[in-house]
């Protein structure tokens, strides 16, 4: 038996195979299947299509409407309630609506619903997230949902890895997004395309789970099939608190063999900006200069979480948005919504004029609740500054972290956080 | 599986936004999201696309999104094939999925210019440029990816050939 990445080895685990190695096709059991209100009213309507009257598990097919709630219009209610209906036939444990639904790739993991080791798939490309908790999690569309919701496998091509290395004591308003918008910035949006990518070394280490989980929110932003990163102490403590099951903690082994290694010192990064319209046109927030500003949004799948409304909190304590500006806050789940007013951090929001919105996916990908106009620019803490993705084909989307974000929003222009005084 | 049609050419990296705007999402009927395929990129495309028409597109078609709208848009528009230099690995399967064809080949894309007539033999991977009369060839599709396409997607092959 050769010597294996961690990827490589949840995938054996998953297809009952002593080892697997790249290229090896497999079928692999799929211990959470994800759907939201965009693709799972495809998946559903072919799981009915092809005669099927039972979801595999109703405890590991998960729903959660979290694009066009709350609805916006009546073709997104009437998406919504196909899943409502389909959950209440199949008794779906995990159906989140109303008051309790949240973005899903911040709600599965806060709900202990996904675990380390797992074999996660989702027909959102954002399922990548949860390699931040040691799982192994892939984007997939509603066809091959659909099918994993009926047989509760999947077949794969095992990836091969790309490996990150960051070591280095990280500036205080540098996190796992910029990391991972640095890797894209260098290996471009195609980089990573059909691999695994593996991030390592002290300074990831030295990241929360919330930042974690950004990083990995990403990899597919570079083409990748999966991001993840070893779980230690931090993963443990945070999937044992939660997990409704039990997890099992792999690890690379030291001879495992990678498709490339690539160091960086992440001491000398400073906070990142993608510049319109790709995630790839990333530079160092010291050369975006006199970049004025129409929106800020802070929230979404890659940064909706606690930490980064404590954050966005802490740089507008005490300070506006710049008037005219909208400032758009979005806590990610219902738990990090109570949690944000609880700690004070609403004030804070109100008094600096924000907007503070349910949890919802809306602005990030142009849905609803807070559109751009023609010619409008935009800084967000979300993931993919594609042409038109927040509202008119001619809109601008740069992309950073929420401390770059808050502050660009006092001074209503793109600017390092330690600008603001 | 013998195709013949005319190019619509496009540049690298085309994500499933620019394929189908996510305001559009609110539909799966093929028909009505091939209305606003390309809206912004290609304003003219809903409008202007043939039966048949073949779309030829630089590296990383398909980025983004896992949203199959993006495919069903394609082939409500009635577009009979996609070459590409690369295509996203998400988008690459979900085509096949909704069965449609799709094909790798560099040399194919860098011989062609928009308004070209080809034609493709996806079983041989042969791509005739019948504009230039030059030949390519991509990389050809095994027997069972191509019986995806002709049954009309995985389910449909699924539910034909008595899997469930």
């Amino acid at each position: 038996m050769g010597a294996m990445t961690i990827t490589e080895k949840i995938l054996a685990k998953g297809a009952k195979l002593k080892s697997v190695k790249p290229g090896d096709l497999i079928n692999s059991k799929v211990d959470i299947a994800l759907a939201n209100d965009i693709t799972a009213p495809i998946a559903i309507k072919e799981f009915y299509a092809v005669g099927a009257k039972k979801v595999f598990n109703r405890k590991r097919v998960v729903l959660v409407p979290d694009h066009y709630t709350p609805n916006k219009d009546v073709k997104s209610a009437e998406q919504c309630k196909i899943l409502r209906d389909f959950a209440h036939e199949q008794k779906i444990t995990h159906y989140y609506d109303a008051g309790e639904v949240g973005v899903e790739h911040a709600l599965l993991p806060e709900k202990g619903v996904v675990v380390a080791g797992d074999i996660v798939i989702g027909a959102d490309s954002h399922t990548c997230t949860y390699g931040a908790l040691g799982a192994f999690s892939t984007g997939v569309g509603s066809t091959d949902l659909a099918a994993a919701m009926v047989t509760g496998e999947v077949w794969f091509k095992v990836p091969e890895t790309m490996k990150f290395v960051f070591n280095g004591k990280l500036d205080k308003w540098v996190s796992g997004k910029d990391l991972i918008l640095r890797i894209i910035g260098d290996i471009g949006v195609d980089g990573a395309l059909y691999r695994a990518m593996e991030f390592t070394g002290s300074a990831v280490s030295s990241l929360s789970m919330d930042s974690r989980m950004s990083m990995c929110n990403m990899a597919i932003e570079a083409g990748g099939k999966s991001g993840i990163i070893t779980p230690d102490a931090k993963t443990k403590k945070y999937v044992e608190e939660r997990g409704e099951r039990k997890a099992r903690y792999y690890e690379s082994d030291a001879a495992a063999e990678y498709f490339s290694v690539t160091e960086y010192d992440a001491s000398k990064l400073e906070p990142q900006v993608a510049f319109p319209h790709l995630p790839e046109n990333t530079r160092g927030v010291s050369e975006a200069k006199n970049i004025k500003l129409d929106q800020v949004v802070i929230g979404s799948c890659t940064n909706g979480r606690l930490e980064d409304m404590a954050v966005a909190a802490k740089i507008l304590k005490g300070r506006k948005a710049k008037k005219g500006l909208r400032l758009i806050i979005i806590p990610a789940t219902p738990a990090i919504y109570e949690a944000s007013m609880k700690k004070g951090y609403f004030k804070t929001f109100v008094e600096a004029g924000a907007i503070i919105s349910p949890p919802t996916c809306g602005p990030c990908l142009g849905g609803h609740m807070g559109i751009l106009a023609t010619g409008e620019r935009a800084l967000a803490t979300t993931n993919r500054n594609f042409k038109g993705r927040m509202g008119a084909p001619n809109s601008e989307l740069y992309l950073s972290n929420p401390a770059v974000a808050a502050a660009s929003a006092v001074l209503g222009k793109i600017t390092h956080p330690d600008a603001v005084k | 599986m013998k195709i013949k049609g005319k190019v619509w050419k496009f540049g690298p990296d085309i994500n499933t936004d620019d394929i189908i705007p996510a305001p559009r999402l609110v539909s799966t009927d093929p028909k009505e999201l091939a209305k606003y395929c390309f809206e912004y990129d290609r304003p003219d495309f809903a409008k202007n696309v043939k039966k048949g028409d073949i779309i030829v597109a630089e590296k990383n078609f398909g980025c983004g999104s896992s949203r199959e709208h993006a495919p069903i848009a394609i082939k409500g528009a009635e577009v009979s094939c996609v070459i590409a230099k690369s295509f996203a690995r998400i988008f690459y399967r979900n085509s096949f999925n909704m069965g449609l064809l799709i094909l790798e080949s560099e040399e194919a894309v860098d011989g062609t210019s928009e308004g070209d007539t080809l034609s493709v033999d996806a079983a041989t991977g042969k791509i005739k440029n019948l504009t230039t009369k030059k030949e390519y060839m991509a990389r050809p599709i095994p027997e069972f990816m191509r019986n995806l396409v002709a049954d009309g997607g995985l389910m449909a092959s699924i539910k034909k050939r008595g899997v469930v």
